[in-house]
Parts: C-alpha cells; sequence; structure tokens
C-alpha cells in the first residue's frame, strides 16, 4: 500500500498535565492491558518490571509540612533527535535496525523478533523508557485468553517500550484508506490507550503539526527551534539533550518544571534557550 | 591422482565459489534464523472480529461504566464507557483490570466441601442440599436465629434475597459492613430527620472543604471525583484538605490543611465557631432551630474558638479564620467527610461536626450542595410468609445489636472522652428512627466472648470480614468458632479458608445484577449489569444459590422464593424500572437539587464532649499508627489485581515486607532509616515492616496502606471430584492439573501476585466503637516503633 501523506508528515505528540494527573496509575494499566505486558510474581524490584508507561513521583524535598508531590508519566518519548532529523539516541545505535524512526508519523518502533538484545538502546536512552525481557512471559493458568491479537506478546531476551499504541494508528488508517479519506485521520480517531483511560483527563495526544489539534494548542510547539514549547508552562525532559522528545509535560508550579531538567547552581531561569545554531554562526 | 599445490588450490578455491554460488548457504543460514526466531511457548493471541458489550464494574462502590473490547467474542480489555453518568469514558486501574479477576488463579473453581483439613469438590446439588439441611436442623432445634448473614452492602436484589431468606427462615442476623454511607445516612436521619442518602455536587461546587478524605484516592465514586478535581481549574474551585498526610488529595489540593490526627472534629467545630463569631452564617437554619443553635454557639464559642482549637489542631488561628471567610463567602461551599476511600464508617459526631458547617453555609439541596438524596428505588418484593419457627426467631434480637449494658463491650476502644456512659447510646440509638444498628464488629466480638458461639451458621457474601474488619485476627477466631460458615465467594480469600463449604459466586463480568451508582456524588443511577462473558469455572449467581437453597428448605420458605430463577426475581423484583433497564442498562437521576427544604437540627450536639479516642496510652505507645488507602492498592472485598500490584511503588511494597511511612524527624527518634527494619508495635499486634522515610507525612505518625497482606489460596488438599485425577495442593505451592470432568482446571487457588505480600494493618488496629451510631469507627490506634 503506498502512503500519501499530501507531502505532510504527521508528528504524533503527547502533552501531560502534571497539575491534572493524581498518580492514579490507570495509564500504566491501561497500557499494559493493551499492549499484552506481563507481569511476574514479584514486581518490586523497579529495574525488572515492564512498565512501558512508568509514573514517577517527585517531591520538592521540602520539610513538612513544606511539601510537596508531584506525579510524572513517562512513556518513550519518541525522541527526535538532535535537529529533529530522527536520529534518536536508541535508533542511532540499534545494530539490528530493530528500533526505527517512522518518518511518516515521528514514532519510534520496536521490532522485536529483529531485536537480539544487546541493549545498547537501553543505554541510549536518557529517559529510562526500554525495558529488557529477562525471563519469558508466564500468564497464570487461562489467563492468556484476554491477549490481545494486536501487539504480539514478546520473548525472554528482546527489548520493548512504549509504541504510542502504534497498532491503534495501522487500525485508524487503515478505516480511512477504507473509506477513501487516505491519511486524513481525524483527531479522536486515533488516540492512545493511556490517553483514553486517563480519569483525570491529564493526558492529551494528537498530531503537533496539525494546529487544529489539542496537543498542538497546548504547547504551541515551536518549528524554528525543534518542536519546543512556546507556552512557558509547558517542558520537555532534559532538553538541553536536544533529543527533542515528542512528549510534552505542562505545570504550573516552577518546580516541577525545574525537575524536568539538571541545572548548575544559579542557572534556572538564566539560560533557557538551547543554541541549535548547528556549528555555524 | 596426485595432489600437488596447484591442484589443491584449484579445488579449493572451486570449491568456496561453488559452495558461494549454491543457494544452500543462504537457505541454512536463513532457516536458521527463522528457526531461532521461533518462540512457540511465547502465545500467539487468536484475530477476529472486533466488538463490544457493556456492563457495569462493581469492584467498587462508584460502579462504573464499562466498555468490554472482544475479538471474536473473546474479552480482551476493558474501557470505561462514555457518556456513563458516573465516570463517562474514564476509568480507573482496578477497573481496567477486571479481565484478571476473571482468570485469577484464587478463583473457586466449583462448588467445595471441606473435610478435615482438605477441600472436596461437590456437585452444585448437594452443596445446597447440604446447606439446606444445616438450616432445617437449626429450626427444628428452635435455633433458626442462631443463622447470620454478612454482605458488603443492603443495596440490590441479591442482598435482599439474603436478607428475605434470612426472614424466612428467622432470623434478624443480617450485617453490612460499615462504611462512611451508613454514618451520613444515620446523621441525615439525625439532622435533618429524613430517611435519605448524602449527595455531594461536587462538580458543581467552588469550595469544596475535605476533612481527611480520599478525594482523589478512592473515595465515593473515584472517577467522578478525578473529573471534578481536573476541571477545578477552569471552574475556579478551590479545595482545601485536611489531612495529617500529604496524600495525594492533600498533595492536589490548593491549601493542605495537617491538622493533628484525631483533631479534625475539632478544627470543624472551630471553623463553626469562627463563623458564627463573624456572623457569617445563613440565619435560616439558625433560626428555624432556635434554642438547640443557640445552645450549638455557646459550645463552640466557648470550647472550640480558633484560639483554642489552634492549640489542638496545631493549625495557625489565621488560616481557621480565613477558612471560615472563605467558606462563608463562596458560592456554593462544600464540606465532606469520610476517611480515605469512605470504605470505614466515621464518627457521627465527626460527620456532624463537619456538617454543621454545611449547615452554617446553608449551602443544602442547592446546586453545589449538599444533597438529601432519596435513596435508591425501593425493589418491589412479593409477601413473605413466616411460619411458627421464622415469627419465633425473628423474635429475638440479633447477635450483633448495640445494647446498652454489655459489659466489656469494645474494651479499650471506647476509653475515649466521648463516652460518657451507656445510656446516651442506647438512647440515642432509640432516636435514630429506621437505622439498622446490627454491628458486624460487634457480632464478631459476641461470638469471641460467648462461650459457644451464638451463630451457629453463618452466610458471607460479597465480603471478607476476616480481612477488611479490624482486629482481623480476632475475626478469623470468631469465625472459626462458628460452626459452619457458608462462603459465596468467587476466591480463595481469608474468609472463605475458614468456610465449611464454598458456593462460588459468578465474578461480576459473569452475572447479571442490580447496580446502584453514584457514591459521594449528586447523581444516583440504577444499572443492570449483565453476563458478558461465558462463565469461566462451574459458578453461579449467588442469587440463585440463595433460591435454590430456599427451594431445597421447602414449606414456607420454598412459597417465598416462588421465582424460576434470579433472572425472573430480578424482574419482577426491579417492576416499573425494568423495562427502562433492560433496554437503556440504566436510568440516572436528574442533576437538579432535591426539591425538599430541611431544618437542621442541632440539638445532636447537647452533651457532646468529643469524638472516641483511638485505642492505647501514649505513654508506651507514643506514636499514631494510621491506616492510609491508595487509590493503586484495592482494600475492599477484592484483592488487587497482578498489574495493580505492578504499579505500586517500592517505598509502599518491596519484596514481601510493607513499609511504613515516617518523618525523618520520627526515624531519628527511634534511630531507624530508609529502608531499614522495624517492628511496629500497638496493643493489638505487631509486625515486622520496613521503613520509608518521607518529608510529606507529620512528625509522630505512622502511615500504613491498606490493601496488603493477604493470603489466597487453599491451605490442605483439594480433591477433585473424578477419581481419575486428584489435585494435590500441598501448602498451596504446586499446580498439579488433572484431566477430564468437571475440574479439568483445577489450580492451586493460590494468588502469588498480591497473597503473602506485606502486612494487613487491621491485624494492627482494632474496633473503635462509637458510642452515638454503635458503627466501628476506628482510623488508627497508638503505636511503637522498635529497632531490630
Amino acid at each position: 500500500m503506498t502512503q500519501d501523506n499530501h507531502g505532510k508528515a504527521h508528528k504524533f505528540g503527547m502533552v501531560i498535565d502534571l497539575d491534572k494527573c493524581t498518580g492514579c496509575g490507570s495509564c500504566m494499566v491501561a497500557c499494559m492491558s493493551e499492549n499484552n505486558v506481563p507481569f511476574k510474581e514479584d514486581e518490586t524490584n523497579k529495574k525488572d518490571s515492564l512498565t512501558w508507561m512508568t509514573v514517577f513521583k517527585l517531591t520538592n524535598e521540602k520539610k513538612f509540612p513544606e511539601t510537596d508531590i508531584c506525579y510524572m508519566p513517562r512513556p518513550c518519548m519518541h525522541c527526535g533527535g538532535k535537529g529533529d532529523h530522527g536520529h534518536s539516541p536508541c535508533v542511532s545505535v540499534c545494530p539490528a535496525t530493530a528500533t526505527d524512526y517512522g518518518y511518516d508519523t515521528g514514532i519510534v518502533s520496536q521490532i522485536y523478533t529483529r531485536c537480539f538484545g544487546c541493549r545498547y538502546c537501553m543505554g541510549a536512552c536518557p529517559y529510562h523508557a526500554r525495558y529488557f525481557n529477562w525471563w519469558d512471559p508466564k500468564w497464570p493458568d487461562g489467563m492468556e485468553e484476554y491477549l490481545s491479537p494486536d501487539v504480539s506478546p514478546r520473548m525472554r531476551g528482546v527489548v520493548e517500550k512504549c509504541s504510542f499504541c502504534y497498532h491503534r494508528y495501522q487500525e485508524a488508517r487503515d478505516r480511512a484508506y477504507y473509506e477513501e479519506r487516505r491519511d486524513n485521520i481525524e483527531e479522536g480517531e486515533y488516540q492512545t490507550a493511556c490517553t483514553q483511560a486517563c480519569p483525570a483527563g491529564a493526558i492529551t495526544f494528537g498530531d503537533l503539526h496539525n494546529p487544529e489539534h489539542q496537543v498542538y494548542k497546548l504547547v504551541k510547539p515551536d518549528p524554528h527551534q525543534c518542536g519546543k514549547p512556546r507556552n512557558p508552562k509547558a517542558f520537555r525532559l532534559l532538553e538541553r539533550l536536544q533529543t527533542n522528545p515528542k512528549v510534552y509535560y505542562i505545570s504550573e508550579r516552577e518546580w516541577v518544571r525545574k525537575a524536568g531538567d539538571n541545572y548548575r547552581k544559579g542557572e534556572w531561569g538564566q539560560e533557557k534557550q538551547p543554541v541549535h545554531d548547528k556549528g555555524h554562526k | 591422482m596426485k595432489i600437488d599445490r596447484r591442484s589443491f588450490l584449484g579445488l579449493g578455491l572451486g570449491a568456496a565459489a561453488g559452495v558461494a554460488a549454491s543457494p544452500v548457504t543462504w537457505k541454512l543460514t536463513d532457516d536458521s534464523s527463522i528457526w531461532t526466531q521461533n518462540w512457540p511457548w511465547t502465545p500467539v493471541p487468536r484475530d477476529g472480529e472486533v466488538s463490544f458489550d457493556d456492563t457495569v464494574c462493581t469492584l467498587c462502590s462508584g460502579n462504573c461504566g464499562i466498555s468490554i473490547r472482544k475479538i471474536d467474542g473473546r474479552a480482551v480489555k476493558i474501557e470505561g464507557k462514555k457518556g456513563y453518568p458516573v465516570n463517562d469514558g474514564g476509568i480507573c486501574l482496578h477497573g481496567i483490570s477486571g479481565l484478571q479477576y476473571l482468570y485469577d488463579p484464587s478463583r473457586v473453581r466449583f462448588p467445595m466441601v471441606k473435610s478435615g483439613d482438605n477441600w472436596k469438590q461437590a456437585s452444585w446439588e448437594e452443596a445446597i442440599a447440604l446447606v439446606a439441611t444445616k438450616i432445617k436442623e437449626l429450626r427444628k432445634n428452635g435455633m433458626a436465629d442462631s443463622l447470620a448473614c454478612v454482605t458488603g452492602s443492603d443495596q440490590g436484589s441479591i442482598a435482599g434475597l439474603y436478607k428475605r431468606l434470612l426472614m424466612a427462615v428467622g432470623s434478624q442476623n443480617f450485617y453490612t459492613t460499615d462504611t462512611m454511607d451508613k454514618s451520613w445516612e444515620m446523621l441525615i436521619a439525625k439532622m435533618h430527620g429524613v430517611s435519605a442518602a448524602a449527595g455531594f455536587d461536587i462538580a458543581n461546587s467552588d469550595y469544596v472543604l475535605s476533612f481527611g478524605t480520599g478525594f482523589i484516592e478512592g473515595w465515593g465514586s473515584p472517577v467522578n471525583n478525578f473529573l471534578a478535581n481536573s476541571s477545578r481549574k477552569e471552574r475556579q474551585a478551590k479545595f482545601v484538605q485536611v489531612e495529617y498526610r500529604l496524600s495525594n488529595t492533600a498533595a492536589a489540593a490548593d491549601v493542605w490543611l495537617p491538622a493533628k490526627p484525631g483533631t479534625e472534629t475539632d478544627l470543624a467545630l472551630g471553623i463553626c465557631s469562627a463563623m458564627i463569631t463573624a456572623n457569617l452564617y445563613n440565619s435560616e437554619f439558625a433560626q428555624k432551630a432556635g434554642k438547640d443553635f443557640d445552645a450549638f454557639a455557646k459550645l463552640v464559642n466557648e470550647k472550640y474558638a480558633p484560639e483554642l482549637v489552634s492549640r489542638t489542631t496545631g493549625i495557625d488561628v489565621s488560616k481557621i479564620k480565613n477558612i471560615a471567610v472563605e467558606f462563608a463567602k463562596a458560592k456554593a461551599p462544600l464540606a465532606i467527610a469520610g476517611r480515605g476511600k469512605g470504605d470505614s464508617a466515621g464518627s457521627l459526631m465527626e460527620f456532624a461536626a463537619v456538617h454543621a458547617i454545611n449547615c452554617l453555609a446553608g449551602n443544602i439541596n442547592k446546586v453545589g450542595g449538599f444533597w438529601t438524596l432519596e435513596k435508591q428505588p425501593a425493589l418491589t418484593w412479593p409477601s413473605l410468609e413466616m411460619d411458627d419457627a421464622a415469627t419465633k426467631g425473628y423474635a429475638k434480637p440479633p447477635v450483633g445489636a448495640m445494647v446498652a449494658n454489655v459489659s466489656g463491650s469494645s474494651g479499650a476502644g471506647t476509653s475515649g472522652a466521648g463516652i460518657s456512659g451507656a445510656g446516651i447510646f442506647s438512647a440515642v440509638v432509640s432516636s435514630v428512627s429506621g437505622q439498622t444498628t446490627n454491628s458486624v464488629s460487634r457480632l464478631f466480638e459476641v461470638v469471641n466472648i460467648s462461650e459457644k458461639s451464638p451463630v451457629e451458621l453463618l452466610m458471607v457474601y460479597n465480603a471478607n470480614p476476616c480481612f477488611t474488619l479490624h482486629n482481623a485476627k480476632a475475626v478469623k477466631d470468631a469465625v472459626n468458632k462458628i460452626p459452619f460458615v457458608v462462603s459465596f465467594s468467587s476466591y480463595m480469600d481469608e474468609t472463605s479458608q475458614l468456610a465449611d463449604v464454598i458456593l462460588p459466586s459468578h465474578m461480576f463480568l459473569e452475572m447479571s445484577q442490580d447496580i446502584y451508582s453514584g457514591a459521594g456524588i449528586a447523581q444516583k443511577v440504577t444499572a443492570i449489569s449483565k453476563s458478558v462473558v461465558t462463565p469461566v469455572f462451574d459458578t453461579k449467581n449467588p442469587g440463585d444459590a440463595i433460591i435454590e437453597i430456599a427451594k431445597a428448605m421447602e414449606g414456607s420458605i420454598a412459597s417465598s422464593f416462588p421465582w424460576k430463577n434470579y433472572d425472573a426475581c430480578l424482574e419482577s423484583v426491579t417492576g416499573k424500572l425494568w423495562a427502562s433497564l433492560s433496554e437503556e442498562g440504566y436510568v440516572a437521576s436528574e442533576l437538579t437539587p432535591p426539591a425538599t427544604s430541611v431544618a437542621a437540627d442541632f440539638s445532636v450536639f447537647a452533651n457532646f464532649s468529643g469524638i472516641p479516642a483511638i485505642e492505647g496510652e501514649e505513654k508506651s505507645y507514643p506514636l499514631t499508627l494510621v491506616s492510609v488507602d491508595t487509590i493503586r492498592l484495592a482494600s475492599g472485598v477484592f484483592a488487587s489485581s497482578p498489574f495493580a500490584v505492578k504499579t505500586v511503588e517500592d517505598t509502599v511494597l518491596l519484596k514481601n515486607d510493607t513499609l511504613i511511612e515516617i518523618n525523618p524527624e520520627t526515624a531519628d527518634k527511634v534511630g531507624v532509616c530508609h529502608g531499614d527494619y522495624a517492628v511496629i508495635s500497638t496493643p493489638v499486634g505487631e509486625a515486622k515492616v520496613r521503613v520509608n522515610v518521607f518529608d510529606g507525612i507529620m512528625p509522630g505518625v505512622v502511615a500504613m496502606p491498606e490493601g496488603l497482606g493477604h493470603s489466597l489460596g487453599a491451605a490442605g488438599e483439594v480433591v477433585t471430584k473424578d477419581g481419575a485425577g486428584m489435585a494435590r495442593i500441598v501448602g498451596a505451592t504446586s499446580i498439579i492439573t488433572t484431566t477430564g470432568g468437571v475440574s479439568s482446571k483445577t489450580g492451586a487457588l493460590e494468588n502469588r501476585y498480591i497473597g503473602g505480600k506485606g502486612i494487613n494493618v487491621n491485624d494492627l488496629i482494632g474496633p473503635v466503637t462509637d458510642p452515638v451510631s454503635g458503627l466501628d469507627v476506628a482510623w488508627g490506634i497508638r503505636a511503637r516503633i522498635s529497632r531490630v
């Protein structure tokens, strides 16, 4: 099937309102249930616990009763890499082309059958968004019945991660082609499982290239700065690494925004513009 | 032929060229790479046509509408139902995990009868006949009233059938677990003189003052609250949380008021005092209440002036006054109470103090305020026949009734300031008309203190008292003491482990029933759930089981259950509602305030001198242990699903250890660091735990999560019916599958994903009886931590 994007590629992205997030964990479970993510008897060692979507708990490190906490859901950032050219940290290091950048969608794929488990990508990912299958998945008797055919269960020895529910994009695209709309997918037609499930409505998903989409309106990505948010309350994680993530966060709280990157003392609020001069001035 | 150097090289090169040219190498490489990518042990889920089926989730009292995605009829995912009044497409993590409950390894797969330490598979006919015979025997011996039943709630036709069976047999011993809804209903009856359920129009309120509720941690209808919380900014609504710990709710609130634990009532009355002093109250209620209001004003001004309350609560005077002013000036202010998820009852006077703020603001039965909602539509039951044995039995008072002169009732728990003698209690209880005062905690207490259990046969449905009730160990002792226990649980939980017969129920996706959604919100929704999946095991709708038991007993009991089966019963008892229910799936009440105008009776505060204190002395137990609800852990009848457990932070559960949350200051005093092992002891019990040091908790307070410490599985063996294969489950660890017969799926009935993990906080906290309502209102206990 040939693809016709009318010359315009999508750039799917996510905006998470951290002030709305209550840390309930619905996104994590929706993701596990949608993507056939297995589970083990002991999941308290978070380093070997497969959670494509993880909710981190941040604190402002102040003493009682000045303490504040913030929950931060972290899916795969689907980085565009430096200059947003598709050289994501993980894609750049994969020797098997098991993870690749989709120029038509901006989604970073993971092809399990190609992956041979070298885990370079895990080392390269600054967001710890990738997980390694140390064991074969195992479901209790009969529970395999609930597995979805849309996502293949993974086997021991491969890396897996959030796919922005790519199968939902495929389904929406197929339907669009079938209905002779080509690649014109409505905003609501393609939503990730976590976005759909979030009971707080904290997650928004859509096309960052489409000014009509909520995600665009929320962060107002700057096309001249690789999608850096123009909304001052929005930020991306580790912005200065120039990985150009497609997941944006919004918070009214300054300490939360500050927690999104590493700052040297006195640096916060001073130098906020990363330089994208590509070496020539 | 002589092989010289030249020909050797020639042959070698020729061979190399031949191999390179032949497809064999490439074919073999390709084959081997394909072979290495065959993982026959990795399941390949079957594909098929997609369809959706809607029902209602009953994992908590929120009862959200859910949509089940199916592939070729096989359920693969649960999503929130768009447009359903309670959740409108949203869903919590437990609801999404519903399918894991369907295939839970601890599900009881067929009726089972205990024999010695082991379990024997029985047919439904045998099991039902056994139960019917036992009840018949009791009636013959004039002990009809020694049949008791514990259920999770008294709403709905299934609970109705249990109640009806008890009546027809001749027993008043019907118990439901105590929840905040019960406290609210009692309070409404007392303060407003009407029989109504509490409604909270949170979505339209512009100022919510919450006293320790877990507003976004499972209180009322969780998803509805999430939505209301998210829309707060746009609505410019303020949320104030009173809590001794930075819970998720406190973190989300605009203002966090960390009042000392147990002083919430004082703070509420302090706010009342500030409102009255500043003349910032609605005079309508005050005028109607007359002298009683004056007495109330005098009480709060003398004993609960902000200056005094500030000392007990630790909250600044200015803050208290500020809240009072803001609350009074808000357009639609609302004060709410009910700790954590509201799964436990609260002290009636604490609720009264909080509700007094609502009354002073006058925002009752108005938009954005507190509503007195009509209770769920009454079901229309046919007349009930009671024979002599039944009439005689029914005349006897229930075992767990709160009577004034029971010596030693609830011991140390009621030694607090608020109890000034049993006299008040009996007087007050009798003034709460139409309220049941059957206390399930009291029931088990009486069983424990009696020489011979006054309950001969206990039926448990949709409840797990051996886990959820305070001092769970004592409850287990009581259940062990009851000669015959019938469990209707779908799972091998703490209570069914101690049963003599298990008549396993369908789980919620497998059965039809009437459901009443809308806990904690202003809208009441009546819904019908239906079976959306084929039952996985040999289970039954508990309604059918009860009808069959009744039929097996013949006589007046059988004729009181005239329906062919439960579905017929459901259709007939829902009466007029049936048509719309079966067609639409649900009927929702209007979102307009009730037209009834109510008066407020402030006489509840006459003789008020505080609420029951928590158990234990400060001297030997310097700290306060509180149980906390977290949304990620299911803490009621259902244990958490594997998915839910996976989301639990390693600061709550680490390997199999519960972590207690304490302030760094407390940790310094005790001499422990983050991650250290420690022993926590209370007057009720002690446990080895690990320490989580967290700045957000008040020094001196120890928080422990609800919902851990489950043991799910059968001790002993489960012997199946077909002689061919016996499932031997020694210590419930090995799984030996038998072939053939009904029991082809027999497993260990053990769930190791939540079972055996952590400590049940209810083993450390004992019940505290509220002298006013008779409900168990414990929320904590005094405690001590020692290093290991």
